[in-house]
């Protein structure tokens, strides 16, 4: 409409179209001033996201200095923790976070992978229906109630049952120690990141499995594979990296998981080989004294633990980005 | 097998290695549905612990009283601190998935999505020091900060959420806006943006069930409170159900426990109540794009 009218204008000489030439201009003009304003807000939104991320990072770094110019990175290895003593150091809580979240890694990884292909290839489509958003909804239930629940209902269960099982069965390889009184202990708050982790990598390997070819996969039944020759031979490995960025999306979600970690692994501060005993992560100590910190030293040693939990979720998440985005059917898709 | 050794009158049915092939693919598929029974079991398991003890204490007295006797505060504290992160989330996500989806070409592209993945990726205890040390430390604590610190949580979902749907707009949508001499931003505010609302708001009330049942930011944004009493000056410390939770079952006062039973029972449905309708929406408007 609105382009016709402007070049048939200057034909016609008259006041009345005159004056919608001039209104179509200066709609012009308006709609000009429209895109820009568009444009500009919703870069303006983008920058403030780019800015953020940097801010959070110059922040923590910032409210840290004070442990980190009077420590250094002896801080990272020193396992001393006194707040009283104004000793700090982060080491026993980098092996806990290390241990916890690889115990959960191990346990939970094959279980989420399984869940992935029985969704992708094994369900029939009425039952993914329903469990596929069961499993998501797992992901779901905040991780203080998940923490909570842990405390009161798998606590004891561990403690009464599984760690005695356990310790009996397997006591001869030290990391199944003696079960302790109460069911705090680096091992449930494995169990519970493990609850945590599924949902994640399940749902992100299921997307990835359901994006391999039809035909490859029928290519090999074909051949007269069995289902699992399938699996192994042509959906496995045609998802591997995928599937390693998911698992590595899984961890990064266990590093820096602090509530539940808090509620359940019992504020230990020694570094010990048996799984049933107390320890701590980076974000559960952070999440457990902050609000009582005693003093500005400690605050920043705080601070300082939430920069290594900092430099170590973003390199999982980077690394798991680069993996990702070298993955062959449908770069990247599922983790978009 | 050689075809030497066939032998046509033998019975079809495998044996040797095959039978040992199909043993073990059959084990196999045991196995994924094990693990996919497990995990729904773990979640009955958990649910079931949380309703049987929580809808016990449930009545009007104790959703409207303040503590001991009820959870009224913290229900209220947690909706205006929750409405206002949306509030400031939501525009900004779904400005970022319109830069990404409208305007932004390929290397900004990759620059804003990173940044969304590493916002979503950041452990949210993290979150929580960014806001003490930007709007706690030497001031005071106040649902505010809390709200913001969600907001932070809320962005990356929203925008990419909202992302998916814009990018379902059909092209051929946009084409007849541009053949019509529609100018750019008529077009993404009037048929656009209208056409992917559904999945905006789907995207926002997921993000929003998960805003509700953060602790760990919270826990350094409005965390001294007064259970017993309703407070809406969003600038003070709001009473908040996370924390609350949190704080009982760190006091393990088995009194406490039976308030936090029922602080769990209410979030938890309000939350699985909101995903679960958010995602039949979504469907529902994404059978409606499609047709």
């Amino acid at each position: 409409m609105r382009p016709v009218s402007t070049t048939a204008s200057p034909a016609v000489l008259n006041p009345a179209n005159d004056s919608r030439a001039c209104s179509a201009r200066r709609r012009k003009q308006a709609d000009r001033l429209g895109d820009r304003a568009l444009y500009g807000i919703c870069l303006l939104a983008a920058l403030i996201c780019v800015a953020t991320i940097v801010l959070i990072a110059c922040q923590v770094v910032n409210g840290a200095s004070p442990a980190i110019s009077k420590y250094g990175l002896g801080f990272l290895t020193d396992t001393a923790w006194q707040p009283n003593f104004g000793e700090f150091g982060a080491g026993s809580l980098i092996f806990g976070t290390a241990v916890s979240s690889f115990v959960a890694l191990l346990l939970g990884a094959p279980i989420a992978i399984s869940i992935g292909l029985y969704l992708s290839l094994l369900a029939p489509s009425g039952v993914r229906g329903v469990v596929a958003p069961l499993v998501e909804m797992l992901a779901a239930i905040p991780s203080v109630i998940l923490g909570f629940w842990g405390v009161l209902v798998l606590a004891p269960f561990v403690q009464g049952t599984l760690e005695p099982w356990l310790h009996d069965s397997f006591g001869f390889i030290p990391i199944f120690g003696a079960p302790q009184t109460t069911g705090a202990s680096i091992f449930t708050a494995s169990l519970i990141l493990t609850i945590m982790v599924v949902p994640i990598v399940a749902s992100i390997s299921r997307d990835l499995f359901q994006a391999v070819p039809r035909e490859v996969q029928d290519g090999a039944s074909a051949l007269g594979a069995t289902r699992w020759e399938v699996v192994r031979g042509v959906v496995l490995p045609s998802t591997a990296s995928g599937v390693v960025a998911a698992s590595l999306l899984g961890l990064g979600r266990a590093l820096g998981e602090a509530i539940a970690v808090a509620q359940v692994i019992g504020a230990g501060s020694e570094i010990q080989a048996s799984l049933f005993k107390t320890g701590d992560t980076l974000a559960a100590r952070i999440a457990n004294q902050f609000p009582g910190a005693l003093t500005e030293m400690h605050k920043a040693s705080l601070f300082y633990l939430g920069v290594i939990l900092l430099a170590i979720g973003l390199a999982s998440n980077l690394i798991a980005q680069w993996i990702g985005r070298r993955f062959t059917y449908g770069p990247g898709k599922a983790l978009r | 097998m050689s075809s030497g050794d066939f032998d046509p009158t033998a019975p079809l049915t495998p044996s040797g290695n095959l039978r040992r092939r199909r043993l073990f693919s059959r084990l196999a598929e045991y196995g994924a549905t094990a693990a996919a029974v497990a995990a729904v079991a773990v979640l009955a398991i958990v649910i079931y612990t949380v309703v049987s003890r929580g809808a016990s204490a449930l009545d009007l007295d104790f959703l409207v009283k303040g503590a001991p006797d009820g959870i009224g505060p913290e229900l209220v504290g947690t909706a205006i601190i929750v409405a206002i992160a949306t509030a400031i989330a939501m525009p900004i996500g779904v400005l970022v998935a319109l830069f990404l989806t409208e305007f932004a070409g390929s290397r900004s592209t990759h620059l804003v999505r990173l940044t969304l993945d590493l916002m979503n990726g950041l452990p949210s205890i993290i979150i929580g020091l960014f806001i003490f040390g930007l709007l706690v430390d030497h001031r005071k604590p106040s649902g505010f900060a809390g709200s913001v610190a969600l907001a932070i949580i809320e962005v990356p979902l929203i925008a990419r959420g909202s992302q998916e749907v814009l990018m379902l707009v059909p092209s051929s949508m946009r084409e007849a806006a541009d053949a019509l001499g529609v100018s750019r931003w008529r077009a993404v505010l009037g048929i656009v943006l209208p056409t992917a609302l559904g999945g905006i708001v789907t995207a926002t009330v997921l993000s929003v069930a998960r805003a509700a049942g953060e602790t760990a930011p919270l826990i350094f944004a409005s965390f001294i409170f007064d259970p017993s009493t309703y407070s809406l000056n969003p600038f003070e410390s709001l009473p908040n159900v996370p924390v609350r939770i949190f704080q009982l079952s760190e006091e393990a006062n088995p009194e406490g426990f039976a308030e936090a039973w029922g602080l769990s029972f209410v979030l938890v449905s309000l939350i699985l109540f909101a995903s679960v309708g958010a995602r039949a929406l979504l469907a529902k408007s994404r059978r409606k794009m499609a047709s």
